[in-house]
């Protein structure tokens, strides 16, 4: 089943073509990596799918609706959640609060109940704590619920990233580069984490600049170049493919 | 530590209960303005200090409360109290209004439009507007309130209102702090590309923080021209905005203890300044200067929020 679907996407900014005539499908249930060399457009292509752009042209099909169009939040509601390359993080909120950011969504008390703190606000509001936690201890973080943010380490600061995004309850999860600032060990661990999460019954769309970890945990790749698809496939055919090397991992060869 | 917190507001509470018989009518009616600082402080604090948004024309919310009360009592002579729902609704309404199309401008932007905003409903007051307002005059005789037939009259009846209404704001606001509603204000001031990002819309919660505050500032308003009786355009000058908003940042952005501690510094402490007339001025700006350099965050800053977690262990583990 196609979970979501980009046709003939194109953004452009002024002269700059970003992002030019790019398809891909994402399969449900499936660990798909976007790859691509310095301003192919990957970041673009997440910042389409998630709302933050909109396309000149092209459509972004999720669950069998156009979501073009659609705000940021609401496109979260309808089940994509995102992390993001530079660490968006309330650094000076605490680490619990951080992820019930992420429950919000699903809950429905609003100011007035707040003041009157109904039943079913107070209800609610357990609840959600219960699923913060639940999220933080899905990626290990659940001892540090009450510390600030900012004072994670930076490898345990992505953790909560996807942590906050997990607690939006996503059919897919968008992480831009999970690994970025990762050691080898921590990389390791996220590998695993993204299984999990594959096995929880999340689709996972990734971006990433470590190779060892796209080749490890991907099932399909999707290569860009100067906002163009050149290449799609499973792992192996995209590392044997010679536009590929050309255009990306040949320049490592050369180093 | 719970249990120190609920006899200290105890305490607090038996003091300012007591107040009024202790001190003359001249520092009552010092705390009374302390007290109606404090409720537009705090009506503030939620849209600069929670929501993260620079408003510094909260006084024409203020304003619009008031006039509501007084045009509409003067003219139909309905109750004041009665009105203060409606005075509440009209300053809303008209924070729906003027934010909306200003809602996305970040930062300083914000503040000059809010800035605008309160010197334009000054000076359409001085102007008549419709006819209604009175002009630079304004509106006299309105009407004091009344509790089943009990007229408040004097500043230590006023007394009474305004600190009960402080109370029952502060009890309020407290709850909505600690809510998805609080917490969302909290994210988009953040970072709010990240609120965003979660699922939190993000315009309609600054546009929230702005009808509530303003609702709150347009009550305010109504006991203001209840107590005074008389409402010109002057009471509502740009100096008001700057002085609700000093007392948020002084006091803690983000902190009802904070704001509360703000209002009795900025409105409490110039009437103690007194004796030394002009030098007063100075010295309130140094003590300001010099809490700005010390203490970034206020006198009394925002505590994080403590939430009740499933299992204790966890809790004692992440004490630093």
């Amino acid at each position: 089943m196609t979970l979501l679907s980009l046709n003939r996407l194109t953004k452009s900014f002024g002269g700059l073509t970003a992002v030019n005539n790019v398809s891909f499908q994402v399969e449900g249930g499936s660990i798909v990596g976007l790859i691509g060399p310095n301003g192919a457009g990957k970041t673009t292509v997440f910042n389409l799918i998630t709302g933050i752009y909109r396309p000149n042209q092209g459509e972004i099909i999720f669950n069998d609706g156009s979501i073009v169009g659609q705000p940021t939040h609401r496109i979260v509601s309808l089940g994509i959640a995102r992390t993001f390359q530079t660490i968006r993080l309330f650094q000076n909120l605490s680490v619990l609060e951080n992820v019930l950011s992420g429950c919000h969504c699903r809950m429905k008390s609003g100011s007035l109940a707040a003041m009157l703190r109904l039943p079913s606000q107070k209800k609610e509001e357990r609840r959600a704590v219960e699923r913060a936690l639940g999220a933080l201890t899905f990626v290990g973080l659940e001892s540090q619920a009450e510390q600030l943010a900012r004072n994670l380490s930076y490898g345990n600061q992505r953790l909560l990233e996807i942590a906050r995004a997990l607690a939006t309850e996503p059919q897919l999860l968008i992480l831009d580069e999970p690994a970025g600032g990762m050691n080898e060990q921590e990389t390791g661990a996220l590998i695993t984490l993204i299984r999990r999460l594959r096995d929880r019954g999340i689709t996972v769309l990734l971006i990433e600049h470590d190779m060892s970890l796209v080749m490890r945990v991907c099932e399909r790749i999707v290569v860009l170049e100067y906002g163009a698809k050149i290449a799609e496939g499973e792992p192996a055919a995209i590392k044997a493919d010679p536009k590929v090397i050309e255009a990306y991992l040949g320049t490592e060869e050369n180093e | 530590m719970m249990d120190r917190t609920k006899y200290l507001y105890l305490a607090g509470t038996v003091v300012l209960a007591a107040a009024p018989a202790v001190l003359n009518t001249y520092w009552v009616d010092v705390l009374n303005n302390v007290g109606m600082y404090a409720i537009l402080g705090l009506s503030l604090n939620l849209i600069v200090g929670h929501a993260g948004l620079f408003n510094l024309g909260h006084a024409a919310f203020y304003a619009i409360g008031a006039y509501t009360a007084a045009i509409l009592n003067s003219h139909f002579h309905i109750p004041v109290l009665w009105l203060l729902p409606l005075s509440a609704l009209t300053a809303g309404l008209f924070a729906l209004m003027i934010a909306r199309p200003i809602i996305h401008l970040r930062g300083d932007y914000l503040c000059i439009v809010t800035i605008g905003v309160g010197e334009i409903v000054r000076i359409a007051l001085i102007n008549n507007v419709f006819g209604i307002t009175g002009g630079a005059n304004g509106i006299f005789g309105i009407d004091r309130p009344q509790i089943f037939g009990w007229v408040i009259r004097r500043p230590q009846e006023f007394y009474y209102l305004i600190w009960l209404f402080l109370m029952v704001t502060v009890f309020l606001f407290q709850r909505l702090e600690n809510s998805r509603f609080g917490r969302a204000l909290n994210y988009l001031r953040e970072d709010e590309t990240a609120a965003e990002g979660s699922g939190i819309h993000t315009a309609h919660y600054k546009l929230m923080a702005f009808v509530i505050g303003a609702a709150w500032a347009g009550m305010v308003g109504n006991i203001f021209a209840a107590k005074m009786t008389i409402i010109s355009p002057e009471s509502f000058s740009f100096w008001e905005s700057v002085l609700m908003f000093t007392l948020v940042i002084l006091g803690g952005s983000g902190s009802i203890p904070g704001v509360l501690l703000g209002a009795l510094l900025i409105i409490g402490l110039p009437e103690l300044f007194r004796g030394f007339a002009n030098a007063r001025m100075a010295i309130f700006g140094v003590a300001m200067v010099a809490m700005m350099i010390f203490r970034t965050g206020g006198i009394l800053p925002a505590r994080p929020r403590t939430y009740r977690l499933p299992q204790p262990a966890a809790a004692v583990e992440a004490k630093p």
